[in-house]
């Protein structure tokens, strides 16, 4: 019950900050352009493959900038002091803080939906891959909302929280890329890791239930994570 | 009740509080002064269950600050020194916030937030942005909070400072009244700031209590003749010189 208190405070902190109203004008400039650039090239395709792209790499800078209030904020404000001091888990603390992002990110996932509205107006788009990228697009999302979250949780500045949190999500979206230098299990591991290649197999259609669990663990990770960040504030 | 046994906390090498007793009885309004960088802060944030003593034990109306911390905070009512509070909400949204957060029932919660505002005097700026308020106001929206739910204790961090002379009678006249039905803890580094509205003083120097009682009791302490100023009391009990903050 205090998760959803905490979880409705700050969407409606987003909602009243200019900070918010920036990121999402940002984010629909930059998903907007590449839709028009997408459906402009000769022989359109009626998909949402090209802008879904656009949404997975601005997150990759946006969910740090969205993120990065949450704790180190309020860590340098001192009103963290007083939701600790308050009867509230950590985990309510976290979790609370970690719902109510996610509900702005579904905010401007779906304004996208606009754009694929557009498809279906003016085309027959294939019902099936548009679900399963915008559920890859979800789950994607709320894992590099919880990168930004424990990034934001470390420190009283926002400005390091962020660019720790873009760090960590570039470093998550190349790994893959390495892979063919390597060789063996660690080639392995290198594909499978990166937050792009789980991605790709949805925006074409394909649920796999292994890349769910893969975003559900960097997600579960990066909140358990947290917790850790703001209990051992206790015991400095 | 606040109780505190033998409580010392150590920030690395630096000893901030060592080996610190005295307790607070409820209906009792106790000073806690001393030069910046005595202790103060970092004793209270132990009550308020921020961070746990490296020895001792503090307690929050019989519930240990570590082991019984939901306990505890449940019972608790803190106002850290920076005032800490959402600049974007109005008054009446912080208050009713805090007071779901601190479990006070739903059916409850609109007449009591409405009680405290009016009882910590900002009926006005009730619907205001806290954000728009002046410093005095802040403070009191400050203490709203920490009293919000009812709390046993009540821990106040440097509550009047910053304050004009008209405010910190105000706010003398609002702690005394919280002070009937709690056990109320609040700090100065002034000693006549808590000499008038307090009934007991905790002297805290260099991490140690060192004088604990009624203004007469201390200035006895201190060895000087009642009636002493103030300001001779503390700096016979403290000694003068700057320190840093731990």
């Amino acid at each position: 019950m205090k998760t959803f208190l905490i979880a409705r405070r700050e969407a409606l902190a987003y909602l009243t900050s200019p900070g918010a109203y920036d990121i999402v004008f940002v984010f629909t400039a930059i998903t907007g352009y590449l839709f028009i650039d997408g459906i402009s090239r000769p022989f359109p395709e009626a998909t949402v493959n090209r802008y879904v792209g656009s949404i997975t790499f601005s997150m990759v800078f946006l969910a740090p900038a969205l993120t990065m209030r949450l704790f180190a904020e309020e860590r340098r404000l001192g009103t963290l002091d007083l939701l600790l001091s308050s009867p509230v888990s950590d985990w309510q603390v976290v979790l609370g803080k970690y719902l109510g992002v996610l509900s702005l990110y579904a905010l401007m996932l779906l304004a996208t939906v606009f754009y694929a509205a557009l498809l279906y107006w003016f085309g027959t788009p294939d019902s099936g891959p548009v679900a399963s990228a915008y559920l890859g697009l979800f789950l994607y999302g709320a894992a590099a909302l919880a990168v930004g979250l424990w990034t934001s949780s470390l420190t009283a500045n926002q400005t390091v929280a962020a660019i720790l949190g873009v760090g960590i999500l570039v470093l998550l979206s190349i790994t893959q890329l390495a892979a063919p230098a390597t060789g063996g299990w660690v080639a392995t591991v290198l594909e499978e890791a990166s937050l792009v290649t789980r991605f790709s197999d949805m925006r074409q259609g394909v649920v796999d239930i292994s890349d769910v669990v893969y975003y559900l663990s960097v997600i579960t990770l990066f909140l358990f994570l947290s917790v850790r960040s703001v209990e051992s504030k206790r015991w400095v | 009740m606040i109780e505190v046994e033998n409580v010392s906390k150590r920030y690395g090498d630096a000893e901030a509080v060592r080996d610190v007793s005295f307790r607070v009885d409820t209906g009792e309004v106790v000073g806690f002064v001393g030069p910046n960088g005595a202790g103060k802060t970092t004793t209270m944030k132990v009550l308020a269950c921020l961070m746990p003593p490296t020895a001792g034990i503090a307690r929050i109306a019989g519930f240990d600050t570590v082991d019984h911390s939901a306990d505890a905070r449940r019972r608790l009512g803190y106002l850290p020194e920076s005032v800490p509070l959402y600049t974007d909400m109005t008054v009446r949204q912080y208050l009713s916030y805090m007071a779901a957060l601190r479990d006070v029932p739903k059916a409850r919660r609109a007449e009591r937030v409405s009680e405290v505002i009016a009882a910590v005097g900002t009926e006005e700026y009730a619907d205001r942005r806290i954000g728009t308020l002046s410093k005095g106001f802040r403070q009191r929206v400050g203490i709203g909070q920490a009293v919000i739910h009812e709390p046993a204790v009540v821990i106040l961090d440097e509550p009047t400072s910053g304050l004009d002379p008209a405010q910190r009678i105000e706010m003398r006249s609002l702690i005394t009244n919280i002070g009937r039905e709690h056990a109320v803890l609040l700090s100065s580094h002034i000693l006549s700031e808590v000499a008038l509205g307090c009934d007991r003083i905790v002297v805290i120097d260099r991490g140690r209590v060192v004088a604990d009682g009624t203004l007469p009791e201390i200035t006895a302490a201190a060895g000087l003749a009642e009636g002493s100023s103030t300001e001779s009391v503390f700096l016979a009990l403290t000694g003068t010189g700057e320190r840093a903050e731990p």
